[in-house]
């Protein structure tokens, strides 16, 4: 029975694969599409569901497939069904199938009607991997396609600039939260041995006897998890890209923020519940987390006057108790409360144009006018600190922007120097003597290696900075970001010999990919005629569209995203760094995860964000 | 060059507000020119102004002309005949051809409004609106909110200055970031202009400065300015005014440059003394893209009402008086129910119907029981003297826990979703597959309960102000404005129907604009039953024969409702209907619901997901459906089309198929010798169809900037605006889901009446002048005598000759189609 588990996962690709070849006129078998791989999906996960329940219950694992072998590691995609796994499967499969058969009409005659339904079934098969995943990296798989489908929702009405803005801001929070999958990934390889499968992690002796050796590796790779986990479930300090995230057309808020996706940290904390579930310490800083995100999501809630916003923070806040529960041990509680959860929500996101009708009548029928405010007290004093204070979000916004996103911006000043000159004439005999020194004079260096890993990949993490800040040149963000790859190329093979092989699974993807989005700069230099700056937003996606596509695929191959080589390397430089080379591995990870923000920001200022309006051109409606 | 003169804050917020968005409250919208303050120019100046000045888009592209010119819909012979008036020499007309149909301007569209804001990136890298807006906004919507947050606001005191002040003084926590702003609001003794020489620096600039930054987020400071002028638009009133905003806004752009460099900035335009500021206002210059756009414009337009009059002049020559009517009804005169009236006639070729203002000329405050507040029930620039209360009411709320503030709660929340969730997946299930009317739904007929009372008479009560109830002599003489009005004087038959309208909905923020816009935005159901109360009435049927219009004793009027988005039609006080017509009624019902479906069976042909081919029942349905189903978000299409007004007999129009286009309003040129009841009618059709029609018409050419955008992002702030989003300015017009099949064109009023007399009532009114002589409605009378058509452009009436000579006939199906889906021009019936 097992081995026909994969059949879930191939319905959704299937029918994604079907909806990008449909031309874009065709509505009606693009909504077909999508309505049939919900559907069959649905039944199919009833059907799963229903053998599970009446089958002793019994989690169950299969191995799919191996995608690289090698001495000391082993990436396989890897397939696990269980409680939860079933919870989510039915939920996620019932709620898409219903959000599909609204927005089939829904949407009729919106420009994007077939962007849309990509981007629904995309982010429907990374959800069902996520849900059936059976070990970090199958997971790692969707936990990325979300990501990137999410930042193409929020964006949907591309043109306009608060949702780019907006797209890039959870994006970039999203792939905060991406540092703590890499290295929670890193570290329990070390801890492992190999790529642990969450069936393995339900053996308690095992878990336990890893544990009690390495006490401090588990506290490390479970405050990872919760990282990734409140990042993407819009937990403290967070919380506030939900709200920002309701750009796109309601259906799709709905499922993603309202339902699904929000609820991806929750799962992520059940799944690996049984690894962190014997550290008191990290139970308890869970239950602190989803505490702080309950009570200020609740005075979030109360003081938002727009009807998103308030469902967002009322979401998120309810998503803090279900983070207590799952602490606490309470499984099957916190699932029932998710699968209210996401319904209710979604189903009040749904409605929400509604809500001036109805309340203006009940206002109509009941209103009475409000008190005189009370003689002035410590406690009124309080309570218009605590109103202003929720209305300012309690500054959460500010605190991630000035712990991440500030600094980043001031190393600017520090790396005004690159230029895309000095990228030819300085970085790239850099990078040869480099080479040459890692491939045939590796004694010169063995003693000081350590040292000469971390200061090459501080390079690769300059030029990912400079790309991030980069105002002027979009060529030269570009380059920077493709080259920061060698560097970390070059670091790794310093640290701990990388093989040609690997080296070649790593930069392969990384070269193609960047020397067609060059290109792509390249015809878009020519064609305008000009320098394309990264100080504004320039939409030409309605200029270029063909353009625009490549440049986003290309743009996926650098940031590492699971369509090419790339990801895999990630994956296998991570093993060429020791388990005590911290300072290495937060560098990696960091280097990586702003690199993917920076080439997402390139592609998002030149071709989204700003409409090109002309009394020569046909208006666009739809935006 | 920019004006030296020293500033004035009134003029400056004067002339602010003037061009600032006038939009109400959602549950308030009513349909107005969206270039109100460009009206006193002419039309097509003034659109390259607003373009020029404000960036908008004001035509639609040049290649959407072209398209319709290879289509047929802009005609060839159109086409010349326009550029023949404006040139004379024939290598001018052969060169503006080529250029219409050739030439290529890949202009940008730009917008002066960006000068100062530049300034402040380019020079201070600053960019205070990403600064400034977010916490505005917030606190804007906050002050105003009428329930969408559970928490109040928790300082109101008068105004909203004074009440951020107490928040600021009171609450431990700063609205501000550095100091100054903070020192400078709660000391309160400085002006605007204080503030501005702060910011700006040169007062020269001050004006232009304010316009900038307000026009940065025009729906927000159109909607304060609106609350400004007309607080009742939020029923929970607040107290703000525009200056309030701007001296707040000041305040923090002051806070946030403190933030940024301490308070030792220079002003911008100290720092910036030799940049050149282009004046807002300053002279335009001309482009020749602005006569390439009139000119297509201009061709689009008569293509079609070319076609339309020389239908009208076919028409009118066979004259037909419908003798011996069975039938008579009053309509609105709202496009969607000529459609209705059209059916009704084809199935009872004796029937009568008329055209008026669907308020039927009784204007008074509606009070349904239990109601707090008064609802206005006649169009929306007349302030009533009259109230009308409900009494008995039947009905009640229905509620929905959706709403409920609970389920927003950390504590409740918890087990809600745990109970409630599961409830709302079976909800949505049910409403995906088997819609049906729920709390949710704007429905029609609920807006007035049909089985309860209503309180017509005057008693003597009075309510602030207003009498309560009508005398008998203000019952006849508005009873019989209206019966003059429409020229039903005599013939009258035994059952006489008045038919409001209004609209069902479900899911749509926009519910308000779906009903009658001469009842302000609501269902004309009240107005309806009223006005056949008072025709019924014996004092008044007495008064009306003293005054020569003599109605039967057997005759009786019904009030009635038709829902145009479900097409079903309610009775009101049919019990009161004589036994003896009771038959008569049946059988007329009969012909109304026949033709609901008919009408129903049309609409369907703009809806692509209905097969029109299948029964009229199963088409009813699904057009009913439409109504109450979540995920629909074009239930009906509303004025969609809209081009022309008739004014006059039945005649007229009464061989023609004008599709959906015209609004109707009936009229008999021989009982208005001195033009006094045409005065009155004009006075309303005017204001009323112009605006539906220019909103229509400047919500299409810029969803961006004059519309509201696809409505499927739409989020709800505080129940009074929508922003896309979260955060963002308030969205104002119409959503693309009303607009996208409209075809962009003026209204042309067809009046039935001698030129000069026409001619003589427009000027001597300085409102409808505005609109006729800037030519923002298009004008043309139908000599009653010799039937000549004359045009009125540039001021005076001339003759006007059809270029086309003959209409295509209403053979079948087909036809019909394609004046419905390719926008052909009218049709010959019969």
């Amino acid at each position: 029975m097992e081995k026909y588990i994969i059949v879930l996962l191939i319905i959704p690709i299937i029918g994604f694969l079907i909806s990008l070849i449909l031309p874009k006129t065709n509505e009606k078998w693009l909504a077909r599409t999508a309505f049939l791989t919900t559907g069959i999906n649905l039944l199919c996960a009833f059907f799963f569901s229903g053998y599970w329940l009446f089958n002793k219950r019994i989690a169950v694992n299969y191995r799919e497939v191996t995608l690289y072998q090698d001495e000391g590691f082993n990436f396989f995609i890897d397939l696990y069904f269980d409680g939860t796994t079933a919870v989510f499967l039915l939920v996620g499969a019932l709620l898409s199938f219903l959000v599909v058969r609204f927005s089939s009409i829904y949407l009729h005659r919106e420009s994007g009607y077939k962007r849309y339904f990509n981007n629904i079934l995309f982010f429907y098969l990374g959800y069902i991997v996520v849900v059936l995943a059976g070990n970090f990296e199958t997971l790692f798989i969707g936990w990325e396609i979300l990501g990137l489908s999410s930042f193409l929702l929020i964006a949907f009405y591309r043109l306009r600039y608060l949702p780019v803005k907006n797209a890039i801001k959870v994006f970039s929070i999203y792939r905060l939260g991406d540092i703590g999958m890499l290295l929670a990934m890193w570290m329990s390889h070390h801890l492992w041995h190999e790529n642990i499968t969450f069936k393995a992690l339900h053996n308690y002796d095992l878990v336990h006897e890893q544990l009690s050796s390495h006490s401090e590796v588990g506290i490390f790779i479970s405050i990872m998890l919760l990282l990734a986990a409140a990042a993407k479930s819009a937990q403290f300090p967070f919380t506030t890209w939900l709200p920002r995230a309701m750009e796109g057309p309601t259906p799709s808020s709905a499922i993603f923020y309202g339902a699904l996706s929000v609820h991806m940290g929750a799962f992520l904390l059940l799944r690996t519940h049984p690894f962190w579930e014997q550290q008191t310490s990290i139970v308890i800083l869970i239950i602190l987390v989803g505490f702080i995100t309950a009570l200020l999501g609740h005075y979030m809630s109360s003081v938002q006057t727009t009807i998103k916003g308030k469902i967002a923070y009322s979401s998120s806040s309810q998503i803090g108790l279900i983070f207590i529960e799952i602490a606490l041990g309470l499984e099957w509680l916190a699932l029932i409360h998710f699968a209210g959860n996401a319904f209710l929500r979604s189903y009040q996101l749904l409605i929400s144009p509604s809500v001036v009708s109805y309340l203006i009548k009940e206002q109509f029928f009941t209103f009475q006018k409000g008190k005189e405010t009370r003689q002035l007290s410590r406690y009124e004093h309080l309570k218009k600190a605590f109103y202003l204070l929720s209305l300012k979000e309690w500054y959460l916004e500010n605190l991630v922007f000035r712990f991440v996103f500030k600094p980043l911006k001031r190393i600017r000043s520090l790396i005004a120097f690159i230029t895309i000159r000095t990228v030819f004439w300085i970085l790239i005999p850099l990078y040869v003597l480099g080479m040459y020194m890692a491939y045939f004079d590796e004694n010169s260096y063995t003693l000081f290696k350590y040292y000469l890993a971390v200061a090459t990949l501080l390079i690769a993490f300059l030029f990912v900075a400079k790309s991030y800040n980069e105002r002027s040149s979009a060529r030269l963000a570009w380059t920077l970001s493709v080259f920061a790859h060698f560097f970390i190329d070059l670091s790794i093979t310093f640290n701990d010999h990388l093989n040609l092989k690997e080296a070649g699974i790593y930069l392969s993807g990384i070269l193609v990919s960047g020397i067609i989005g060059f290109a792509c700069l390249q015809i878009i230099h020519q064609r305008e005629g000009k320098s394309i700056g990264l100080n504004r937003f320039h939409g030409l996606i309605t200029k270029y569209p063909n353009l625009g596509i490549v440049f986003l695929l290309s743009v996926l191959g650098v940031a590492g995203f699971p369509i090419t080589s790339s990801f895999l390397g990630e994956d296998l430089v991570l093993t060429h760094i020791q388990e005590d080379q911290w300072i290495l591995a937060i560098l990696f990870a960091s280097t990586f995860i702003v690199n993917g923000i920076a080439v997402i920001r390139i592609y998002a200022r030149l071709f989204l964000g700003h409409t090109n309006n002309t009394f020569q051109l046909k208006k666009d409606l739809t935006i | 060059m920019i004006n030296t003169s020293n500033f004035d804050e009134h003029k400056t917020l004067e002339h602010l507000k003037h061009y600032l968005p006038a939009q109400a409250a959602l549950k308030d919208f009513v349909h107005h020119n969206t270039l109100h303050a460009f009206q006193s120019k002419e039309f097509h100046k003034a659109l390259w102004e607003a373009s020029v000045i404000f960036g908008y888009r004001t035509y639609i592209g040049i290649d959407e002309f072209r398209e319709r010119y290879h289509k047929g819909m802009i005609s060839p012979a159109i086409l010349d005949r326009v550029i023949d008036a404006h040139f004379s020499t024939v290598s001018e007309k052969e060169n503006w051809k080529e250029k219409l149909l050739q030439k290529q301007y890949n202009k940008h569209i730009h917008s002066r409004l960006n000068q100062f804001y530049d300034l402040w990136k380019l020079q201070y890298k600053v960019n205070l609106p990403k600064v400034v807006h977010p916490l505005l906004f917030r606190l804007l919507a906050a002050y105003l909110d009428q329930g969408i947050a559970d928490w109040k606001f928790p300082s109101l005191k008068d105004d909203f200055l004074d009440s951020l002040r107490d928040l600021e003084q009171n609450g431990y926590i700063s609205l501000f970031k550095a100091k100054r702003a903070r020192r400078i609001l709660l000391e309160n003794k400085k002006k605007v202009a204080d503030l501005l020489a702060i910011v700006v620096g040169d007062e020269a600039y001050f004006e232009q400065y304010l316009f900038e930054q307000q026009f940065n987020h025009p729906g927000w400071s159109g909607f304060v300015s609106v609350v400004e002028h007309k607080p009742k638009t939020l029923f929970d009133e607040r107290k703000i005014s525009l200056q309030e905003l701007i001296y707040f806004e000041l305040l923090l752009e002051i806070d946030a440059l403190d933030h940024k460099f301490g308070e030792m900035w220079k002003p911008l335009m100290i720092q910036n003394e030799g940049a050149v500021i282009q004046d807002l206002f300053g002279e335009v210059p001309y482009h020749e893209i602005k006569t390439v756009l009139q000119l297509w414009q201009e061709a689009l337009e008569w293509s079609y009402f070319d076609s339309v009059l020389s239908g009208i002049l076919l028409s009118s020559k066979k004259l037909v008086e419908t003798k011996h009517p069975s039938f008579q009804g009053l309509f609105c005169i709202d496009d969607r129910e000529y459609s209705l009236r059209r059916h009704i006639e084809a199935l009872s070729p004796t029937a009568q119907t008329f055209g008026t203002p669907g308020y039927f000329g009784i204007e008074f405050y509606f009070q349904p029981e239990n109601g707090k507040f008064l609802t206005l029930a006649c169009p929306a620039n007349i302030d009533p003297k009259y109230i009308i209360k409900e009494v008995n009411r039947k009905k009640n709320i229905q509620k929905d826990p959706h709403f409920h503030q609970s389920t927003h709660k950390a504590h409740w929340g918890g087990l809600i979703s745990g109970t409630l969730g599961f409830w709302s997946a079976m909800k949505l299930l049910f409403n995906l597959f088997r819609p049906s009317i729920s709390p949710l739904t704007v429905h029609s007929f609920q807006h007035a309960d049909k089985q309860a009372g209503l309180q017509i008479d005057f008693t003597g009560e009075q309510e602030e102000g207003r009498n309560i109830g009508f005398k008998p002599v203000e019952m006849a003489n508005r009873v019989e404005k209206v019966l003059k009005s429409i020229g039903l004087t005599q013939d009258f038959v035994p059952i006489v129907y008045l038919v409001g309208h209004g609209g069902s909905s479900v899911n749509n923020t926009y519910y308000a604009g779906y009903d009658c816009g001469a009842c302000a935005g609501r269902p004309g159901a009240v107005n309806a039953r009223v006005f056949a109360y008072m025709a019924n009435k014996k004092e008044v049927r007495d008064i009306l024969q003293q005054n020569g219009l003599n109605i039967p004793q057997t005759t009786c009027f019904v009030g009635a409702m038709h829902d145009t988005t479900r097409d079903e039609i309610e009775f009101y006080d049919e019990e009161k209907i004589p036994k003896k017509l009771q038959a008569l009624h049946q059988k007329n019902e009969a012909i109304f619901k026949e033709a609901l479906m008919r009408n129903a069976l049309e609409r369907s042909y703009r809806f692509e997901n209905i097969n029109s081919a299948a029964s009229l029942h199963k088409v009813h349905h699904k057009v009913k459906k439409r109504s109450i189903s979540l995920f629909e978000p074009r239930p009906e299409w509303n004025h969609t089309d809209n081009a022309l007004c008739i004014i006059g007999r039945k005649s007229l129009y009464d061989k023609l198929y004008l599709d959906k286009r015209p609004f109707l309003n009936s009229y008999d040129y021989t009982q208005d010798e001195n033009g006094e009841l045409l005065h009155s009618i004009l006075s309303a059709t005017i204001p009323v169809c112009g605006g539906i029609n220019l909103e229509y018409y400047f919500s299409t050419v810029d969803q961006q900037k004059l519309g509201a955008g696809t409505k499927l992002p739409h989020n709800v702030v505080g129940l009074f605006g929508l922003n896309t989003g979260v955060d963002g300015d308030l969205r104002t017009g119409l959503p693309s889901q009303m607009i996208e099949i409209h075809e962009p064109v003026r209204i042309l009023f067809v009046i039935e009446q001698f030129p000069e007399v026409i001619d003589n009532v427009i000027s001597k009114d300085k409102s409808l002048k505005e609109w006729v002589h800037n030519e923002w409605v298009l004008l043309t009378a139908i000599h009653p005598e010799t039937k000549k058509i004359y045009r009125f452009s540039e001021q005076r009436f001339s003759e006007y000759t059809p270029v086309n000579k003959s209409l295509k006939r209403m053979t079948d199906e087909q036809a019909q189609l394609d004046v419905i889906n390719k926008k052909e021009p009218a049709l010959m019936v019969n």
